[in-house]
């Protein structure tokens, strides 16, 4: 078999989305957000919605999200994601509108955006990237930080006297009138990569349809911010954060 | 006469006037002397009618990013509030003004600081005029002095904002959001379509198309070299502002004696004062600026060529009246008159303040 015939348009079985452009990724070997960009612009392109999508980016180590998916994009004040979609999606009731934030900016400076976005039935998806730190800032505690994890602020790990809980959020949303959509996913396997997609395809066909708030929690490694390789974060996860943040549907109501 | 004259309070009016300029959309949270901005806007429901948008926000930071949201798509949208939580805004009012972008935001001044009381003040001057937020920037601030000015204004705010590119902020106070006043509301224009925003906001969020590269509406700037290139833009901007859009009203200043620099209902209260001044054979005049920034301080410091002094009346400590001294350089006397925590002074307490600080007599006649 000649080379141009392998090298043919038919025989393609992969490619990367055309709307992931070419930036080099700012992104920590082993971090969650690349697949997650990618399985986004994979959404939006499937469903045709170029030219009707908007993205808000967060503060965070998405805050660059907006240099590698090939759409319209804001950059919000820290935690006021929802804020800004909201509007956006009001005033331009056509579009694809979505967020997409880290467990600080959304579940914890950005809780009362968060909640009353969701409460109110914004016809918009979030997607909500939990890693349990904050890793732009270099590792700090977030409000999803697993009790005894050791963070730059919990150095002997966190402990409930002192920092509180983790927060389980989605299932909170879950709870309003307002989402119809609630969801935990990973991307740390092949298959998991798949059950993502499906749910981010499936929370933006609800938010074009107007059917109210979607939630797509993604459960993420931050391997520099947990000191541990890619491949240890990602047993590290399977182990402990999954215990915590338990995988699956957790409201579906625009069936 | 097909004018549409009607009595109303100034909060009232600037609801009135937001959807007859065909704004679209409102973002606030409820706040005393202003509420009856969201009040007047949800009993009209424009959404019926021209398609604006009238949302209540869960708070002051909400309504002031949903407002960063909708302009980032090139459209017209405002929020009103009073001191406190417009205090509340401030980190997002500078996001858009670093994200250069055109938004209407109303301040009916309450006394402050902290809670404060909720009867009427000018104690946010230097928060508007001078920042307010964090970072070098500026917001076009305009200052009504009338139920009139203030439907006025929403449109005038509204067109300089996206003249230039930056948010506008309308002072107002307490008097002039609770007072009823004839207004003659503007004549309905149609919201921009989206073709037009396309055109003129090239900018803004439509939706990426093949023949654009994506737009970003964003503060962030991480490169310190190109973040001044930023900052240089922007006061390029301010420059331009301060050349073309002062502006201010004289009253009787060209045979004063002394003049009175105030703006707002404080302006109102000392027009009374001249009157009574000029019945006792004291000649003083008023300059009131209608932009507090940029601040008429070529205007102020003409007027003071040809006076014995310039009493600067305002409902604070004495915030404009730096602004004042530095537009007449010491040439004469600048004297404050105030009054606080949402006290509202009548015109003879300003008088008496002539005769405390420049020992001015009047000749009153008990007719």
């Amino acid at each position: 078999m000649e080379l141009d015939q392998i090298i043919n348009p038919a025989n393609k079985v992969y490619s990367r989305p055309a709307l992931l452009n070419d930036n080099t990724m700012h992104y920590c070997p082993g971090c969650s957000h690349g697949v997650v960009h990618k399985i986004i612009a994979e959404c939006i392109e499937e469903l045709g919605l170029q030219e009707n999508a908007i993205g808000v980016a967060p503060v965070g180590c998405a805050v660059f999200a907006y240099n590698y998916i090939d759409i319209d994009w804001a950059e919000a004040a820290h935690g006021r994601a929802p804020a800004l979609a909201t509007a956006i999606r009001r005033l331009n009731p056509e579009k694809l509108v979505f967020t997409y934030q880290g467990d600080g900016d959304l579940a914890a400076i950005g809780t009362a955006e968060t909640i009353h976005a969701a409460n109110r039935g914004e016809n918009i998806t979030i997607v909500f990237i939990n890693n349990a730190i904050y890793g732009m800032t270099g590792g700090q505690m977030a409000p999803t930080t697993l009790e005894g994890q050791k963070t730059a602020t919990t150095p002997y790990g966190r402990r409930p006297d002192l920092n509180g809980y983790p927060l389980a959020i989605s299932p909170l949303l879950a709870q309003l009138d307002g989402t119809c959509f609630v969801t935990r996913q990973a991307v740390h396997t092949a298959a998991a990569v798949r059950k993502a997609k499906a749910a981010i395809k499936k929370a933006f066909k609800n938010s074009i349809d107007g059917k109210g708030t979607s939630v797509v929690e993604i459960v993420a490694t931050c391997s520099s911010g947990w000191k541990m390789t890619p491949d240890n974060a990602n047993k590290w996860m399977e182990k402990f954060m999954f215990e915590k943040y338990p995988l699956g549907d957790i409201k579906d109501s625009a069936k | 006469m097909n004018e549409d004259i009607r009595l109303m309070k100034g909060n009232e009016a600037i609801a009135h006037a937001a959807v007859r300029y065909g704004i679209d959309g409102y973002f606030g949270y409820p706040i005393t002397p202003q509420s009856e901005v969201l009040e007047t806007l949800e009993a009209l429901m424009p959404w019926e009618t021209t398609g604006m948008v009238v949302l209540q926000a869960e708070s002051e930071i909400s309504s002031i990013n949903m407002v960063y949201g909708g302009a980032a798509t090139g459209k017209a949208v405002m929020t009103s509030s009073s001191s406190p939580g417009v205090s509340l805004m401030q980190e997002g009012i500078s996001y858009l003004a670093a994200s250069e972008l055109p938004a209407l935001i109303i301040n009916v001044m309450r006394g402050g600081p902290g809670l404060g009381t909720i009867h009427p003040s000018q104690s946010d001057y230097f928060q508007a005029t001078k920042g307010g937020g964090h970072g070098d920037y500026r917001l076009i601030v305009l200052a009504p002095s009338s139920v009139q000015e203030m439907a006025d204004f929403v449109g005038l705010g509204m067109d300089l904002s996206f003249k230039y590119r930056t948010p506008a902020m309308i002072l107002a106070d307490g008097v002039i959001g609770q007072m009823m006043e004839k207004v003659v509301l503007p004549e309905q224009r149609p919201r921009r379509s989206q073709d037009e925003i396309r055109r003129q906001c090239p900018w803004a969020l439509t939706g990426k198309t093949p023949n654009r590269q994506r737009n970003v509406v964003t503060s962030l700037e991480l490169d310190s070299a190109l973040m001044e290139k930023n900052n240089e833009r922007f006061q390029r901007t301010y420059k331009e502002i301060e050349a073309n859009e002062v502006r201010f009203q004289a009253y009787d200043t060209d045979d004063a004696d002394y003049i009175i620099v105030a703006f707002g209902s404080m302006a109102r209260i000392c027009q009374k004062a001249v009157e009574e001044a000029r019945n006792a054979g004291v000649k003083i005049g008023i300059l009131r600026p209608i932009t507090l920034w940029p601040f008429p301080y070529k205007a102020i410091e003409d007027v003071a060529k040809h006076a014995k002094g310039i009493l600067v009346a305002e409902l604070n400590a004495g915030q404009m009246i730096e602004d004042v001294r530095l537009a007449v350089h010491d040439s004469i006397p600048v004297e404050h008159f105030g009054r606080m925590g949402g006290i509202v002074p009548n015109p003879a307490e300003v008088l008496n303040a002539f005769t405390d600080k420049f020992g001015v007599k009047f000749n009153f006649t008990n007719d």
